[in-house]
């Protein structure tokens, strides 16, 4: 049995059919004129085979080629993309299906940032009382490291809303070299989760390495196909319309394997796409057909996911402004392009501007996750424990994203009103209202444990004192100390033996 | 025998089962005899009704209020043991003189004249009851003189009175005042509770206690009456 995730039966939109279509029209146009500059020289080759227009740039620092693709090379690539994707997972019970028509979301950590924030509770003494104490949060920035992102993963594994993991933090340790990142970054994630992996590559030298890696857990070739336990993000389309020539060939690549891969776009309203709704959506989705195109010309039938990050600029900084309103907007458009064309979606939500957990990264996660949510993609990327645009991750934050999701699914459960139900409840209102205190609570024992009644929020602090962060802290060291299902010895072995760059010390079974 | 049914009594005061049809908090209670039948058989075999209410009745009540402590209970837990308890009590209050047993205190208690809201003070009657005191529950939107003539009549040791609205609220410094007009305010302590209503308001109208919510009823009654 695949994991449930939240089906949302009716979904909010924003765009009117009308509009869909006047957005798919103005994308074909797009396409065909000016169409994508690649700086890839296999995408150029491959669309020029397919029959698109390509023509050659002269001059410029680095060879380039114009794409111009006729509407049905994409409308053919719409066709041959699978409307159902499955991402497999170490344990199977934790894989995930994605129907391009049924808006079942799933819930999935990333991206990676750079900074790793760990959170200290510390006592503070009131100046004028000192007879008063408060335990106040304070948080120290620092470089991520390998063993926080199999912490982070380890984390992740206990906390039920998350149904997948995309790596947290970037692994800059003193012997984690470009050639052994992948394959560390992939084997912690693997190892401490037994939820579906997906990362991006940061060497494609290292693709082989990694698929074999996944190949020896999930029990050889044919079984990772079949329990595609990690699946693989590329941004080979950088806004405006150009192919990037590393990642596009690191997408070729995937998809020669067949292996599941979200085709991403972020385009940045105001610098990088139009400001208006109408020209980011028409580019974004401009981009993420091209990389559709470009996979189902590469292998016909290979799983992708609609992956859309679209951002409105600040207007003080020029940078991401992911806590804007109308990045909720562009998210819920694209969730919408995805479900027209029958794709599933790849989504995000819930990135914050804010700089450390509190009010402010509270409301602006909570905007655009339950909104998003609500839209129904069925991959949402949605930040748990990300800070300030995705540079910063604390695991702590995660664990209070897990408690406001936990109430969003519960929200979504479904209404039970059924006959039989009803006859039973009248017989207790009559009974109630004839007895002196009129008070229903003895027909509310029975439902109070049963899973049917929403909990208290699980931070809540004693009288007026607010130890959200301490008690959210306490509850994320809990989970830590709670043992995860390692891959098992003879595996961890056969992979440490087989796979080159492994660092020593994430084989558990050699430690101490 | 007796220790049977004094068992069975407290077991039951313990899953909160007033009668035979609760549920209760385990499987397979519903449809067994609960408090009210216990209770009824118990006097029926002639067991002392002293022995009913400590062995039976209290000690169950201590175990809920453990399991309260420990969380393990929730208020509505609470509620359902204490409402088991008043109704046995209901049904031992004609045989408590003839047993020689003394009620711990009689509260009135009533919201107030122009608030309908009840439910603080239901609940405040449950404990009550559940904690063996005489409960008379004027009801709700009870005007000053219908309560100062029910002091003067129930001759109660304590007057409860609520209020959910700061527009009602006055009348609780009314009602105390016309209880020092009618020359029995000493004979009677008034407990006053309710949202709008805070310590400070309690002082300044001049009652005896303050609830913070209804949970604090119990033991704000046992420090006044000791």
């Amino acid at each position: 049995m695949p994991r449930e995730g939240i089906l949302v039966k009716n979904p909010i939109t924003r765009l009117t059919n009308d509009q869909l279509q006047k957005i798919h029209d103005s994308s074909m146009r797009i396409l065909s004129d000016p169409g994508l500059l690649s700086y890839n020289k296999q995408a150029a080759d491959i669309f020029k085979s397919a029959g698109a227009t390509v023509t050659e740039v002269e001059g410029g620092d680095h060879p380039s080629w114009h794409i111009q693709i006729p509407e049905k090379l994409v409308m053919d690539a719409i066709k041959k993309a699978p409307s159902t994707v499955k991402l497999g997972a170490r344990n199977p019970d934790n894989a995930l299906i994605m129907k391009g028509d049924e808006s079942r979301v799933y819930f999935i950590t990333g991206s990676e940032t750079n900074i790793w924030m760990d959170v200290e509770i510390a006592p503070y003494v009131k100046k004028d009382d000192p007879s008063i104490e408060v335990q106040v949060s304070e948080f120290h920035p620092r470089r991520g490291m390998l063993m926080d992102l199999c912490k982070s993963a380890h984390v992740c594994e206990h906390l039920d809303t998350v149904d997948g993991y995309i790596r947290t933090v970037n692994i800059q340790d003193k012997d984690i070299t470009e050639e052994n990142k992948d394959v560390n970054k992939f084997f912690a994630s693997l190892n401490n989760t037994t939820k579906h992996i997906m990362s991006g590559l940061t060497t494609l030298s290292q693709l082989d390495n990694v698929v074999k890696m996944a190949e020896m857990i999930a029990g050889g070739k044919d079984k990772l196909k079949e329990n595609p336990l990690i699946s693989f993000i590329t941004c080979l389309v950088k806004s405006p319309l150009q192919f990037v020539d590393d990642t596009t060939d690191t997408f070729i690549e995937v998809c020669k394997r067949g292996l599941p891969l979200a085709v991403s776009s972020s385009p940045q309203a105001g610098t990088s796409a139009p400001i208006q709704e109408a020209g980011i959506m028409a580019q974004i989705n401009a981009e993420v057909l091209a990389g559709i195109t470009l996979g189902q010309l590469v292998n016909p039938g290979t799983p992708l996911l609609y992956g859309s990050v679209p951002v409105r600029a600040r207007m003080d900084t020029l940078g991401d402004s992911y806590g804007a309103i109308e990045t909720s907007q562009y998210n819920i458009d694209c969730v919408q392009m995805a479900r027209f064309y029958n794709i599933p979606n790849y989504s995000t939500s819930g990135v914050c501007d804010a700089k450390i957990p509190g009010q402010q990264s509270t409301i602006e996660r909570l905007f655009s996750d339950i909104l998003v949510a609500l839209s129904g993609p069925q991959y949402l990327h949605c930040a748990f424990g990300l800070l300030e645009c995705n540079s910063i991750f604390c695991l702590t934050q995660a664990v209070l994203d897990d408690a406001h999701f936990a109430m969003l699914k519960f929200f979504l459960n479904q209404p039970e009103i059924a006959e039989a139900d009803l006859a039973e409840i009248e017989k207790q209102i009559k009974e109630v209202v004839a007895t002196p205190q009129k008070l229903f609570i003895r027909h509310l024992r029975p439902v109070m444990r049963s899973g049917k009644i929403t909990p208290a929020y699980p931070f809540e602090g004693d009288g007026n004192s607010d130890n959200v962060m301490a008690l959210a802290h306490k509850r994320m060291e809990e989970l830590l100390a709670t043992p995860v299902e390692y891959i098992d010895e003879a595996t961890t072995e056969k992979i440490f033996k087989e796979i080159p760059g492994l660092l020593p010390r994430l084989n558990v079974y050699t430690k101490g | 025998m007796s220790q049977d049914i004094l068992a069975l009594i407290k077991e039951n005061v313990v899953q909160g089962r007033i009668n035979k049809e609760d549920e209760g908090m385990d499987e397979g209670m519903e449809g067994t005899p609960a408090v009210m039948e216990l209770v009824q058989q118990a006097l029926t075999d002639g067991i002392d009704v002293q022995k009913i209410i400590n062995e039976g009745l209290t000690s169950g009540m201590d175990i809920v209020g453990q399991k309260f402590e420990e969380k393990e209970y929730y208020i509505p837990d609470m509620l359902a043991s204490a409402e088991a308890v008043g109704a046995a009590m209901e049904m031992l209050e004609p045989h408590l003189a003839s047993s020689g047993v003394e009620p711990k205190g009689k509260i009135l208690i009533a919201t107030v004249k122009g608030d309908l809201h009840d439910i603080g003070k239901n609940i405040v009657s449950i404990l009550l009851r559940g904690a063996g005191y005489l409960v008379k529950d004027l009801g709700n939107d009870i005007d000053d003189q219908t309560i100062v003539d029910a002091v003067k009549e129930e001759q109660p040791q304590f007057l409860g009175l609520s209020a959910l609205l700061t527009s009602t609220m006055m009348h609780m410094k009314d009602i105390i005042k016309s209880l020092n007009d009618a020359g029995i305010r000493d004979n009677v302590k008034v407990i006053v509770g309710g949202a709008p209503v805070s310590e400070q308001f309690a002082n300044d109208i001049g009652a005896d206690g303050f609830g913070a919510d209804g949970f604090q009823a119990v033991s704000i009654v046992q420090s006044l009456g000791s």
